[in-house]
């Protein structure tokens, strides 16, 4: 009866698991650490629920600080109407609940969705994206962010960085430390106390940033793969692809470094990475990407016997 | 789809939902007790349409299935502007809707079949009356809802009648509720906005 040409991806989920299970329990080893190093289970527990707290907060409000870091205006179905109905029928295909819609006044070519909820999300193009790219080109891009929104990204990159930004707000606290209790407190070892949490959380806060570049571009090809049987034109979102991050390089760097804070949620990043590339990129690399769509395209044309 | 497959990033295309379309006819007689509408004997399915070449032989299939049918209706293939497809089934007026319905269902089951099911947007039933006023049933096939789309030339869409539609059907089809849901489908085949 009726077939499926949506084939899941099972080894993009397994290694997507990994890398969180991954994210979690450096999380959890950051708490141990802190707790082993300081002799507190009080303060390692204190450390923790800050590190959520600020995650909680970001992905609260990711709507609208993400909207004031772009300059983005939400517009109204009558100021843009194209873009609307584009929007309007991509979430009848997709039965899900219509975000918001922004346009942010930027050269750029970009694309981003925020926001902490399917429910309360926003979806905003750049006026550059609108200009460069053609109607079934824009679906696919649109499709894709949408697909963002769908997979809850938001929350999912803001949960497991929590472990990063706990690490990061350690390791300050530390050197604070260093300066002034350095010397008074020593452990058995003779290590400083401030000595051993800087370690600890240098070690989590770098392997995190590792991890999470790593889980980034797994959303982003899930993003793609999920676009793009919604759309059923792998081919638009490909062209749209080739176009943006064609034109990225040749935008100036001043202009590029304005918009670095977004980068994790733009559909192309603004910043071209140059060394350790394939290890710090938030973005797959764009052969990556127009691979996985060639084989999507492959599995939506197959005749069924 | 549940929260954990959204966090695994597995959307799933969503199935489109086809059985409610046989409510119709039903539905068609009390609309024109109610409210004089009456079917114009036409109906169109708007799908998207997969690139490849899958699809183009399925499409070319689906056409020659419904012109074999029966009384042999009228078929067109038109696209828009949103980069839809719409398959548009022209029968005698006053034929009656049963047979309508038994068409666009052929397009229906014809592309599921091939899964192509998620690419299926929704499907249009358009109604006139002696005033000249037109009304086009909208079915979407992923929320399996029905709405009605009334528009009266230009841009604009007469939603009194539309409430009114949707009153009268209360209880016969299944109605969508969330009004921010009821998507004006301008030129659409049947509808021309100009009465």
């Amino acid at each position: 009866m009726a077939t499926s040409r949506f084939l899941p991806d099972r080894g993009l989920t397994a290694r997507m698991t990994l890398v969180m299970f991954l994210l979690g329990g450096l999380f959890v080893a950051l708490i141990v650490g802190v707790m082993l190093a300081v002799r507190s289970p009080g303060l390692a527990v204190i450390v923790g629920i800050v590190g959520l707290g600020i995650a909680w907060y970001q992905w609260y409000s990711s709507d609208s600080v993400a909207m004031r870091a772009m300059r983005a205006r939400e517009v109204t179905p009558e100021q843009a109407p194209e873009l609307h109905g584009m929007i309007d029928r991509l979430c009848a295909m997709a039965d899900m609940p219509k975000p918001r819609v922004g346009i942010a006044d930027m050269a750029i070519p970009n694309a981003f969705a925020t926001g902490r909820s399917p429910e309360r999300s926003v979806v905003c193009v750049t006026t550059g994206i609108l200009n460069t790219l053609t109607a079934e080109e824009l679906e696919g891009v649109l499709a894709h962010e949408l697909s963002h929104v769908a997979h809850r990204d938001v929350l999912v990159m803001t949960v497991a960085s929590s472990a990063g930004i706990a690490a990061g707000m350690l390791t300050q606290g530390a050197q604070y430390g260093a300066l002034f209790g350095g010397g008074r407190r020593e452990n058995n070892n003779g290590l400083p106390v401030w000595l051993l949490v800087l370690i600890v959380s240098m070690l989590v806060y770098a392997v995190s940033f590792v991890l999470l570049k790593l889980l980034s571009r797994y959303r982003e090809l899930s993003a793609d793969r999920a676009g793009a049987y919604l759309t059923m034109k792998p081919q638009a979102l490909a062209s749209a692809l080739q176009k943006i991050t064609g034109e990225m390089n040749a935008i100036p760097q001043k202009d590029l470094r304005a918009s670095q804070a977004m980068n994790a949620f733009f559909i192309a990043p603004a910043i071209k990475g140059v060394s350790l590339r394939t290890l710090t990129s938030t973005h797959p690399s764009l052969e990556q990407r127009l691979e996985q769509l060639a084989k999507i395209q492959a599995d939506l044309g197959r005749r069924t016997p | 789809m549940g929260l954990w497959d959204s966090l695994m990033g597995r959307t799933r295309p969503k199935q489109a939902n086809l059985d409610a379309l046989f409510g119709v006819p039903n539905a068609a007689v009390t609309l024109e007790t109610t409210l004089g509408l009456v079917p114009t004997g036409d109906g169109s399915v708007c799908y998207r349409g997969a690139a490849g070449v899958a699809f183009a032989e399925t499409e070319r299939d689906l056409v020659e299935l419904i012109r074999s049918t029966g009384d042999a209706p009228e078929v067109r293939v038109t696209g828009d502007g949103f980069g839809f497809t719409w398959v548009e089934v022209d029968r005698e007026p006053g034929s009656g809707t049963e047979g309508l319905c038994t068409s666009l269902h052929a397009v229906n089951t014809s592309l599921e079949a091939q899964g192509f099911g998620p690419g299926l947007l929704c499907t249009l039933i358009t109604f006139e009356d002696h005033a000249g006023r037109h009304m086009g049933l909208v079915y979407l096939y992923k929320q399996g809802t029905f709405y009605p789309f009334a528009p009266t030339g230009g841009q604009q869409r007469d939603n009194l009648l539309e409430i009114q539609v949707r009153d009268a059907l209360r209880g016969e089809l299944p109605l969508e509720e969330d009004l921010s849901r009821w998507l004006a489908v301008w030129g659409a085949p049947g509808l021309t906005g100009s009465s």
